[in-house]
This record gives C-alpha cells, sequence and structure tokens, in this order.
C-alpha cells in the first residue's frame, strides 16, 4: 500500500506550486493517473520514485516512511518506473538492460530467456532485438515498448507508467494492455498510470484526476469517467483514436 | 603454457591476450625482452629479425581461418624496448591476429614497449587484427606504451581493427597510419580509457588512393580523474573513395579531452564524413538505471562498460 501525506511541491526556479497538498493512499491494484497538461501528473509519478524530492509531505510504502529513500533504495524495495520518454546509451544492448531488470537471481539461459520473453509481449521478436544497441538506431517507438518490457520485467510490487501510449501505434497498443493484464496477473503489486487513454481509465480499478496540482477526485474508474471533463477523453484527439480504433475492431 | 613465465606474467597474457593456455596455431609469446614461446604452422611463419629486436610474421597466400597469437608481457620493472613486427599478408588470405602488450610494474623504474607493427596485406586478403594493452601494479615506476601501427593494404583487400587501452598505462602514444589502394576497406575500432593523471594520444590517419577504397573508424574515448586524451583522425580521399570517422567521447570529473577529425579530399568523387561529440554521462541515464536498482556508482561503471563495449 502507498500513502502520500501532506505532498507538495514548488520549483526552485520559478517558485511554481506544481504538486498542493496531496493526500492519498493506494491500495487498488490498477490505478491511472489522469488530468490536464501541466496538472503534475508526471511530478507525482517521480516523488514516489524519488526522483523528485518533495518540498514538504511524507510518503510510506507498506507501513515504511520512504521520503528520504534514495532512487535505487525505492527501486530495491520494489518501485520500478518506465519513463515517458525513454533513455538512449550508446553501447549497452536492450539484452543488458532487460537482464539488469529481471533481477540478480536469474542467471545465464534464465535471464536470456526471461529477457526474450518480456520483449515478445511488447510486440518485439526477441531475435532481432535482444543485440540491438539502445542508440538512436532504434526508433521512438521501438525504444517505447523496450521501456515498458524493462519495467514490466522488474516485475516489482509497484510498476509506476508515465504515459506509455505516447508513441505506440494501434498496433501496439493492444499489445500493451496485455503487457498490463500479465503484470496485473503475475505480480500481487499496483500499476500506476498516467494516461489520456479511454480505453486504460476504462479498465482501471480507481482514477485519480489531478487538477491545477490538486487531486479533484478519486474515485472508481467508471464513477470518475463519468465526470470527466470533455476536453480529456473527448479531444479532437481522442477521438480521432477512438474512431481509429473502432474502426479497427469493425 | 611456457614453463619459464610466472604467475604474474601468465595474468598478463589473460589480460591482453585472453589466454590461459598456449594457442592454437602459430605464436611468439615476448617476455621481459626474450622470446618465450613460438610455434610456427605449415602457412604461417615467424622468423627473429637479424637487424634489429622484432619478428617477421609471415603468412602464405590462400591461408584462410588461422590465426596468429603475438603478446608482449612485461613484469621486470624498468625494463625499455622497441619492437619491430613485419606481417607479410599474401594474397586470398583469411586471417586473425591477435597483439597486445601487458606491463606489470611494482617497483620504482619506468618500464616502456614501444612497437612498430607493420602490415602488408595482399590482395583480396581479409585480416582481424586484435589490440590490447594493459598496465598494472603498485610501483612509482610508470608504465609507459608507445605503439605505432602500419598498413598497406593492396587491391581489394580489407583489414578491421579493434585496439583497446583501458586503463593501467600512465602515458601512451598510439599512431595508426594506413594507406588503401583501389576496393580495399579500413574498419578502425579503438577505445581507450584514462584516469588519474594518465595521458594518451591518438593519431590516425588514413590515404584513400584507389577508386572504391573506403574506411570508417570510430574511436570512443572515457577520460577519468586528471586525465588527458588527444584524438587526431584524419582522412585523405585521393580517388573516388568513401570515408568515415567519428570521435566520441565521456568527459568524467577533471579529465580534458582534445577530438580533432581533419578530412583532405583531392578528387572530386571523394566522399568524407566525419563526427565528434564530447559530453558527460548524461543525468537521465544515471536516473533509468538506478530506477533499475543500481547505485549512481554502479549506473556509472555500467554505462561506461557499455560505451567501450
Amino acid at each position: 500500500m502507498l500513502k502520500l501525506e501532506n505532498i507538495s511541491f514548488i520549483t526552485d526556479e520559478k517558485d511554481k506550486e506544481i504538486l498542493r497538498d496531496i493526500n492519498l493512499t493506494v491500495d487498488d491494484r490498477f490505478v491511472a493517473v489522469t488530468g490536464p497538461n501541466g496538472s503534475g501528473k508526471s511530478t507525482l509519478l517521480k516523488v514516489i520514485m524519488g526522483i523528485i524530492k518533495p518540498t514538504t509531505g511524507r510518503i510510506y510504502l507498506d507501513g515504511e516512511d520512504i521520503t528520504d529513500l534514495s532512487i535505487t533504495e525505492r527501486a530495491n524495495r520494489g518501485i520500478s518506473f518506465a519513463f515517458q520518454q525513454p533513455v538512449r546509451f550508446k553501447g549497452l544492448r536492450v539484452r543488458d538492460l532487460l537482464e539488469l531488470a529481471g533481477g540478480k537471481d536469474k542467471k545465464g539461459q534464465e535471464s536470456f530467456r526471461h529477457a526474450c520473453d518480456v520483449l515478445s509481449e511488447v510486440g518485439l521478436c526477441a531475435k532481432d532485438y535482444i543485440g540491438r544497441e539502445l542508440d538512436d538506431t532504434l526508433s521512438g517507438g521501438e525504444m517505447k515498448r523496450i521501456e515498458i518490457a524493462m519495467a514490466a520485467a522488474r516485475g516489482t510490487k509497484m510498476t509506476l507508467f508515465d504515459e506509455p501510449e505516447a508513441g505506440i501505434d494501434l498496433w501496439s497498443f493492444q499489445s500493451l494492455i496485455r503487457v498490463f493484464e500479465n503484470l496485473y496477473r503475475e505480480t500481487s503489486g499496483t500499476i500506476m498510470i498516467i494516461s489520456h487513454q479511454e480505453r486504460i481509465l476504462d479498465i482501471a480499478d480507481k482514477i485519480i484526476y489531478l487538477k491545477d496540482g490538486r487531486i479533484a477526485e478519486y474515485d472508481e474508474g467508471s464513477k470518475v469517467m463519468a465526470h470527466l471533463p470533455i476536453d480529456l477523453t473527448a479531444g479532437a484527439c481522442a477521438q480521432l483514436q477512438k474512431g481509429a480504433q473502432e474502426k479497427e475492431d469493425r | 603454457m611456457a614453463e619459464m613465465m610466472d604467475a604474474i606474467q601468465k595474468s598478463l597474457l589473460k589480460e591482453v591476450a585472453e589466454l590461459d593456455a598456449l594457442p592454437v596455431g602459430a605464436y611468439n609469446i615476448r617476455a621481459n625482452g626474450q622470446s618465450a614461446a613460438r610455434n610456427t604452422t605449415a602457412s604461417i611463419d615467424i622468423v627473429t629479425k637479424q637487424d634489429k629486436p622484432g619478428i617477421d610474421i609471415i603468412i602464405k597466400p590462400g591461408t584462410k581461418n588461422q590465426s596468429v597469437h603475438i603478446p608482449v608481457i612485461i613484469s621486470q620493472s624498468g625494463l625499455k624496448e622497441m619492437v619491430y613486427n613485419d606481417f607479410f599478408i599474401g594474397e586470398d588470405c583469411d586471417v586473425t591476429i591477435v597483439a597486445g602488450c601487458g606491463i606489470s610494474n611494482c617497483g620504482g623504474e619506468d618500464s616502456r614497449h614501444d612497437g612498430i607493427h607493420t602490415f602488408y596485406v595482399g590482395k583480396n586478403s581479409r585480416v582481424k587484427y586484435i589490440e590490447r594493452h594493459y598496465g598494472e601494479g603498485t610501483g612509482t615506476g610508470k608504465r609507459l606504451m608507445n605503439p605505432t601501427t602500419v598498413i598497406e593494404l593492396e587491391e581489394g583487400s580489407r583489414m578491421e581493427l579493434e585496439t583497446s587501452q583501458i586503463g593501467g598505462i600512465n602515458d601512451t602514444l598510439r599512431v595508426t597510419r594506413a594507406k588503401a589502394a583501389a576496393g580495399s576497406a579500413l574498419i578502425v575500432h579503438d577505445k581507450i580509457l584514462t584516469e588519474g593523471t594518465q595521458t594518451a594520444k591518438a593519431v590516425l590517419s588514413v590515404e584513400l588512393n584507389g577508386d572504391g577504397s573506403s574506411c570508417d573508424m570510430i574511436s570512443r574515448g572515457v577520460a577519468k580523474g586528471e586525465s588527458r586524451q588527444e584524438v587526431e583522425i584524419s582522412i585523405d580521399g585521393n580517388a573516388a573513395c568513401s570515408g568515415h570517422a567519428e570521435c566520441d567521447s565521456i568527459i568524467m570529473d577533471k579529465g580534458v579531452i582534445v577530438a580533432t577529425p581533419k578530412l583532405t579530399a583531392t578528387n572530386v568523387e571523394a566522399a568524407l564524413i566525419h563526427e565528434a561529440a564530447i559530453g558527460k554521462i548524461a543525468g537521465e541515464q544515471l536516473t533509468k538505471l538506478m530506477t533499475m536498482g543500481l547505485t549512481e556508482k554502479e549506473a556509472e561503471d555500467m554505462i561506461i562498460h557499455g560505451f567501450l563495449q
């Protein structure tokens, strides 16, 4: 269970309040975080991972105060993070990072097989990708899928995804949903996803709707969906995506 | 393993040539200025030079899928040597040559190995050349190496160099000069890591003299501590040729890196490209690896290891 108490975050440079007195208890398995641009969604997840240190407030994971723990310590306590914009590494291969994600307890062939399995899960042929360098020879979409695979490969009790659908085409959107389903099934943990995608919001146990750095709504998915402003789920892009998906489904 | 070698020498041999035992095929192991072991085959001969220190390696035309190992190891503090090794590779060969030098200096005097390797690569031959430089030891004496590689590529030949120096050498000047005839190709992957107050300079120059000749030279460096690296890569395009040079470096701590790519074209059909980049390890790279459970130091090590892989 994750608990945030009076979390606020004020930027050093512009003295802008990005998060305002967030109080939140996450004890559901699949929680979507949504809200307009600039509402503080990414900052909230980065505060949980320890990438951003909150200005005030405390964070508890399964009763332990983790506010002062480093990113590494939080990762080792079972938090994983998939970045919205994946980082590239010259020289490091897909296999290197997937094996790191798979954990030190997996060795040799087992570690390799696990890496191949997670790649297949995100719709990438392991044979073609396992030896590729994570440099600019991979497209944005490929990097994004590998990023998701890395977070899923860790199989931790809390996995945070920052807009996983951004940059993913409709075909692989299906794979993406399957990744979440598998992670949901295989871990007894919690998945938190920042998303604007109606189909992800639809399957969430709960939705957090952030606005201006505050939690405007936090409730069961269907209840929040009924109140969501029209510009969020029915914006021009969302409508286009929905239309294309309906066409594909037909 | 040659019986006259001690544990330190065997360990150095492992570092520079990945050898636990005597290799298969032709070899010449030079330890503390003496030939410690040698083997020749029906198609690869190794002959000691009479006029100066060094050996001639003669590979008969048509020799395929064979290897030559010629590692040099120095464990005697204060030893200084200059060695000339010439490689005569006949036509239509396909061989791998593994060289390298390891210095272990636990004494107070400087140890130094300078070597000039000259390759004559015959028509349509393919050569893979691997060279590792390694230094260790707790003594105050320096570990110094100055390797020079001279390459003459005949028509249709191809030579691939993988050269590396990953720490341990106080001061080095690495020179590689090549001339490429029509249809020949040179591929160079050079890796270097310096730390402490080490200095390293690499000068790579290629003359593409024949139509259809090409080169692809990639230098990757990491400068830690207060070390200094200089890399000069130059390509002369004197025919209808294509050349690519890339210097890519990670700078850390108070390190200094100077990267100088130089292109000269004397033929309108020459297509030459260079790229050079110097930068520190990106903060988001460290953050990403830390979210996967590594400490900042472990993340840094993994990024550098991958970069020099």
